[in-house]
Formats: C-alpha cells, sequence, structure tokens
C-alpha cells in the first residue's frame, strides 16, 4: 500500500527526521490561509498523488505571493496528473501540501529497501540526489552506498556514520544525519514498510538536514496489526477495478490487450498470458481468482473482466486440484447464464475429474468454445477475439 | 528415500484441528502419508483424526518422534509456528500458509542462524503448495494423484503451474521423484539453489525441472549453482514475460524492482549458465521427453 508525501512526512518526524513547516490544503482557499499560517515569503504548493516525478510534470510549483498559492491549488486541485510512472491515464490531484520553501545546498540520495538477496532492511544511499535511484544507477554507478540492516540489534550509530561520511556529509551535520538515517530505519521496521525513499534528503544553505520529499510504501500482509497505516489509504489514487478486485479477495491487474483471463493461481495466470503473447495475441489482464475457484468467485471474475470495454473475448483456464472439474464446469455456465456474455469465451479446464468436466461443458446450453490443452486455450481465444473484433468493425 | 519424506516419514500438522488443517491433514492421511498427529496450543491431550494432539511442538516430538511438520496456521501467528517447529528439532517443514509479513519471515530466517547448519530445519514456502514424493507421501495441500512416480525432480514457486507441468509430463509417461515448493513470497525458507543441491546428490533424480518467475535473485542464483556444480541437467520455465514492471502479480513476490528481475533477464541469466530454456509453459511435457532422451 502506497501513502502520499505528507503523511511520509508525518510518520517520519515522528521517529525524528527533520521536515519542512507544511500543512495540507483540499481547496484554493485552504491552500492561501496555509500559506499565511506558515508565514514567510516563499512556498511551494506540491501534488499529492501517488507517483514520483511529480515535479516534471508540473505537479510542484514555487509561489511568491498567497495570491499564487490560490492561482497555484486553483489550477492543480481536480486535476489529472501524468507522470513517467503513472500511466496515460494519470492520477487525481485531490490534495496539496503547501510548505515552506528550502533553500538547497545539495541533495542526497536515501532509501531503505527490503533486500531479498540478503533478507534483510538496507539502506540505498547516493551522494547524487535529485535524480531516480535508476538514473543514479546509470550515470553514477559508483556513487550508490548500500549497506544492510542485521534485523536482531537494528540500525547502530556507527553504520548511520559510515553512511553519512560515504555521502560526504560535513562533520556539523553529522549528528542530525545519523537521527534522520536512524528514524528512517525504524520507521521502516516499526512499520512493516516495504520501502522508504527520502530524494532528495537535502543540506540547507543554513546547514540544516531536511527530507525534502518522502515516499513510503507497506506490506499489504502486515495491515493487520497497522490499524493506522491502513487509515491513510486514498482510494481515490487506486485503479477502481484493481481495488474492486482486492476487495473480493481477487488479484487482478489491468493490462493493454484485448483478451481477458481468468486463471487460478498466480503462476498459472502468469503462464497463461506468456502462452497468449507466444500465440500472437495481447492480453488484456492478469487475474488470479485463488486456488479454490469457487462458482462465485467465477461470477465475480466474469464481471470484472467484462468491465474492460476492451475485452473481445474472455480466456478461462482452471486447474481443479482439491476442487473439481465438474465443479468447476458448473459454475463457469451458472455465471455464463447469469451475466448473458456477448464475448466469445474458452474454457480449458484440466485435473481432477476433466472428463466430467468436460462433458458438462460440451452438453450445455451456453455458447462457449472448449480447449483441452493450454496451447488450443490460447489459439482459440486469439482466433475469437479477432473474429470478435472483425464483426465489431463491420 | 527421497530427498526429503517417504512413508515412514513422521509427519504432524501445526494448525492440525482447524478448517483447512483437518481437510488437508485427511488428504495426506489419504495418500499414504505417515501423519502421527498434530499440534493445537490448548487442545493438547485430546484426539483428531484418530491420532494425538498436543499443545506444544516439543510434545510431539517427544510423544510420536515426528521429523517433518506441515503449517496451516493463519498469517499472523505463522512466523510463531515456524519457529516453534524449528526449535522443537523438526528435520523438514512445509509452510502452506499464504499472508506472512515479510519482516516476520526476515526474523524467521535469522532466528535460524542460531542452529549450526547441520542441525537447522529445511524450510519450505511459506505460501507453497507443498512438496510431494509421488506413491510414498505428500505434504501440503496438491492432488496427489496428478503425480506419477519417476525420476524428474520438480521445483517451483506456484501451486497450479507445478500441477500443470505435472500432468502435462505424467500424460507423457514421465514421473518425478519429488515436487518442491518454494512459495510465492519474497522472503521464503529456502531456494531453488538449496533443492537443486539436493536433488543433484539425490539417486532417484536424473533431471531438474525449475519452474520460477518474474521478482528476486533466486533463479539467477540457481543459474550459477546449476553451471558450477551440477551434472545432472537442469531445465527451468520462467513465468510472467508479459508482467509490466513494478506491479505484483498475484505473488507478493512476483515483481520487478530492479535489473535482473524480468522473466527476459532471467532466461538469458539461465541460458548464459547452460540451463535448458522451456519457452512456452505448453511445452513441459514435450521438453522434459526430448531432454530424458538425450541423456
Amino acid at each position: 500500500m502506497d501513502i502520499h508525501e505528507y503523511q511520509a512526512k508525518a510518520l517520519l518526524a515522528e521517529f525524528g527526521m527533520p521536515i519542512a513547516k507544511g500543512g495540507i490544503a483540499y481547496s484554493p482557499e485552504q491552500a492561501a490561509y496555509r500559506a499565511k499560517e506558515l508565514g514567510g515569503e516563499k512556498w511551494v504548493v506540491k501534488a499529492q498523488i501517488h507517483s514520483g516525478a511529480r515535479g516534471k510534470a508540473g505537479g510542484i510549483k514555487i509561489c511568491t505571493s498567497e495570491h499564487e498559492v490560490m492561482e497555484a491549488a486553483n489550477q492543480l486541485l481536480g486535476r489529472r496528473l501524468v507522470t513517467n510512472q503513472t500511466g496515460p491515464g494519470g492520477k487525481l490531484v485531490g490534495r496539496l501540501y503547501i510548505e515552506e520553501a528550502t533553500d538547497i545546498e545539495r541533495e542526497i540520495y536515501l532509501a531503505f529497501v527490503l533486500d531479498r538477496s540478503s533478507e534483510r532492511i538496507m539502506c540505498v544511499a547516493s551522494a547524487a540526489g535529485g535524480m531516480d535511484i535508476e538514473e543514479i544507477a546509470e550515470n553514477s554507478p559508483d556513487s550508490i552506498v548500500r549497506v544492510s540492516i542485521e534485523p536482531a540489534v537494528g540500525m547502530q550509530d556507527f553504520e548511520a556514520r559510515e553512511i553519512a561520511f560515504a555521502l560526504g556529509i560535513g562533520v556539523a551535520q553529522l549528528a542530525e544525519s545519523v537521527k534522520a538515517l536512524k528514524a528512517c530505519y525504524r520507521a521502516f521496521r516499526d512499520l512493516d514498510a516495504t520501502m522508504v525513499e527520502v530524494n532528495p534528503l537535502v543540506v540547507t544553505r543554513s546547514g540544516r538536514i531536511i527530507a525534502l520529499d518522502a515516499k513510503m510504501a507497506f506490506d499489504d500482509n502486515a495491515l493487520f496489526r497497522r490499524p493506522r497505516i491502513s487509515e491513510l489509504r486514498d482510494k481515490s489514487q487506486e485503479d477502481p477495478r484493481e481495488m474492486n478486485a482486492a476487495d473480493r479477495g481477487l488479484s487482478y491487474v489491468g493490462l493493454d490487450g484485448n483478451i481477458g483471463c481468468i486463471i487460478n493461481g498466480a503462476g498459472l495466470a502468469m503462464a497463461t498470458l506468456d502462452m497468449i503473447k507466444h500465440v500472437g495475441g495481447e492480453p488484456a489482464n492478469f487475474l488470479d481468482i485463488g486456488g479454490g475457484a469457487s462458482p462465485e468467485r467465477v461470477a465475480k471474475a466474469f464481471n470484472l473482466v467484462l468491465s474492460d470495454q476492451g475485452v473481445h473475448a474472455i480466456l478461462v483456464n482452471i486447474f481443479a486440484g482439491i476442487n473439481r472439474c465438474d465443479w468447476v464446469a458448473e459454475g463457469v455456465i451458472q455465471a455464463m447464464q447469469k451475466l448473458e456474455v456477448a464475448v466469445p469465451v474458452v474454457v480449458r479446464l484440466s485435473g481432477t475429474n476433466v472428463e466430467l468436466g468436460r462433458q458438462i461443458l460440451a452438453d450445455s446450453k451456453v455458447n462457449l468454445i472448449t480447449a483441452d490443452t493450454l496451447a488450443e486455450a490460447a489459439e482459440k481465444a486469439v482466433a475469437a477475439a479477432e473474429s470478435y473484433q472483425a464483426t465489431l468493425a463491420g | 528415500m527421497s530427498i526429503f519424506l517417504d512413508q515412514k516419514t513422521r509427519v504432524i500438522v501445526q494448525g492440525y484441528t482447524g478448517r483447512i488443517g483437518t481437510f488437508h491433514a485427511q488428504e495426506m492421511i489419504d495418500y499414504g502419508t505417515n501423519v502421527v498427529g498434530g499440534v493445537t496450543p490448548g487442545k493438547g491431550g485430546e484426539q483428531h483424526l484418530e491420532r494425538p494432539v498436543f499443545n506444544t511442538v516439543k510434545d510431539a516430538v517427544r510423544d510420536t518422534g515426528a521429523e517433518a511438520s506441515v503449517v496451516f496456521v493463519p498469517p499472523p501467528f505463522a512466523a510463531d509456528a515456524i519457529m516453534e517447529a524449528a526449535d522443537a528439532g523438526i528435520r523438514f517443514c512445509v509452510c502452506v500458509t499464504d499472508g506472512i509479513p515479510a519482516q516476520d519471515m526476515m526474523r524467521v530466517k535469522r532466528y535460524m542462524r542460531r542452529y549450526k547448519r547441520e542441525q537447522r530445519m529445511t524450510l519450505t514456502g511459506p505460501n507453497c503448495a507443498g512438496t510431494i514424493s509421488p506413491g510414498k507421501a505428500m505434504m501440503g495441500i496438491m492432488p496427489g494423484h496428478i503425480y506419477m512416480r519417476g525420476n524428474v525432480g520438480l521445483i517451483g514457486r506456484s501451486g497450479t503451474l507445478g500441477y500443470e507441468a505435472a500432468s502435462q509430463m505424467k500424460a507423457m509417461g514421465i514421473g518425478i521423484s519429488t515436487s518442491v515448493g518454494i512459495g510465492g513470497d519474497p522472503i521464503n525458507g529456502s531456494a531453488f539453489r538449496d533443492h537443486l543441491e539436493r536433488f543433484e546428490a539425490d539417486p532417484e533424480t536424473e533431471l531438474v525441472v525449475m519452474i520460477g518467475e518474474i521478482g528476486g535473485p533466486q533463479e539467477a542464483e540457481a543459474a550459477a549453482f546449476a553451471r558450477d556444480h551440477m551434472q545432472k541437467p537442469v531445465l527451468a520455465y520462467i513465468a510472467g514475460l508479459t508482467a509490466p514492471k513494478g506491479r505484483t502479480m498475484g505473488h507478493a513476490g512476483a515483481i520487478v524492482t530492479s535489473v535482473g528481475e524480468s522473466a527476459a533477464e532471467k532466461v538469458e541469466i539461465l541460458r548464459a549458465a547452460g540451463v535448458g530454456i522451456i519457452v512456452r509453459p505448453s511445452e513441459f511435457g514435450n521438453a522434459v521427453t526430448e531432454a530424458l532422451a538425450k541423456m
């Protein structure tokens, strides 16, 4: 689960990370009021969306009067901001963070990630701040410092000092840097994060250390014990179909093709998508309905896949392990009768009681195409999508 | 004995009396697994499925001589159950539970390092379908009848994709020595590499098929191991060719976040290490048949 910049900053500040003064605004008037409240002569109006690279997309504006703050807020609120991370649909700007402007001396990249190789929390930092980590890895890979933290004892002061020295942070900022690094680590550990990114961490002209931007992501599997984090969820930032699926216990990822997919098991689902690609088609979605594949889940899955207007054929691929193909076949037929599916549907069943399941599909009055093997299923789905598209065009 | 278990291996079930534990314990018993009892804290002394229930894994090990354990404990308590098994002297543990927090697994892995390597429990999973040595015993949730006994070792992250591979092979008369599920989580008990090592030493296995997917470094580590330490041929399929970067594809661990984690890159790494690539997931049966014919 992702959260907004202002939420991440507030959480990190609780652990001791220094941040600039700021406040949240939902309207232009509130934005101007926040600026007045903060005082000073220069403010930054920052669109709060779940994406990086907001600056390049015009989502961050520097203002020197309350009037300008109000104007900027007026332009940003309600707009869909498209960055290189959001996809072409962009993300809705529903709230703004108004922050006092910071005079930047230098920028540092700082992140904590869950490193799958060492199976530990790892600090990744670079003196070459202001770029994203991919750019740093490409342009100055030698500047990247990596330190993995022993989970039994947590991050030690000496480790934080070593990182600070490696980043070339001055002695005057050393204590503050150690505090900032340990704040990120503790927030990561104590809140079950999967990522903390402060990019940039800045040294100001007056010699302070400040998190100028902050991003945090959390382990969905740990949200049961983090009710405070769950409350920070902003559903307006999520793909409605994916959210809908997740709320129903299904795992859905929208893709760009025209063959809708309903599959049980994540690995088999990825493999089926690959198979479609191999035979010249493009999948419209990834959808794992779970190992069980009950008739209710199959029906929910049809609803979800059909909500994508770009779907011209549906491929159902179920491996009945613990359950039985005859039962899955009944479920597919029930779902199709109830929903009056217009696009062609290819069904491939395998596993327990496969003969009986295929017989039930063959005997049903429902209009569907059956396939015995994975390759046959993918080929038939691609052909069905093409001919359906042709009828639409004709 | 196969690499982890046979008909004699004494198995306990943690989360024994729950709905899911009960169902799958019965399936395992029906398959021929030597289930000697189970653990549900607070229900010690009762009988369940005609076998004793214990309060602790230590009690179960003491009274039954259990060597292996299957964990069906819900996600908030599963890491605790795994550590309990490790501490009680269990040798082989299958954790089926899906949804364990990643940092819990980080702590489990750290905890297990307190035991010397030769005394350390082998953990498979979490979020896996289990391990089966066809015709002998099964620990997990897989449908036993789709596997035929034979000489191909199978290692995979996914349940149903592993079933697909096993049934394609069975249809062509190819059997399996042992199939090991390592699970779809970002931090898991054991990796492809660990099981390649066991299959290399296993007299019942002549060839190994690994079924990987996007995300994480484990396929690349396996490639290096196969290149440097294996005589037996290894075939691999990597799922997720179509997966967009940064999106989680069902499994918590199936996400491309850094260089080398995409399906295309993993295929290249494996190919360069001399591992045979199964390009299409419809070709498990054919590819293994061909590879066996060349031996």
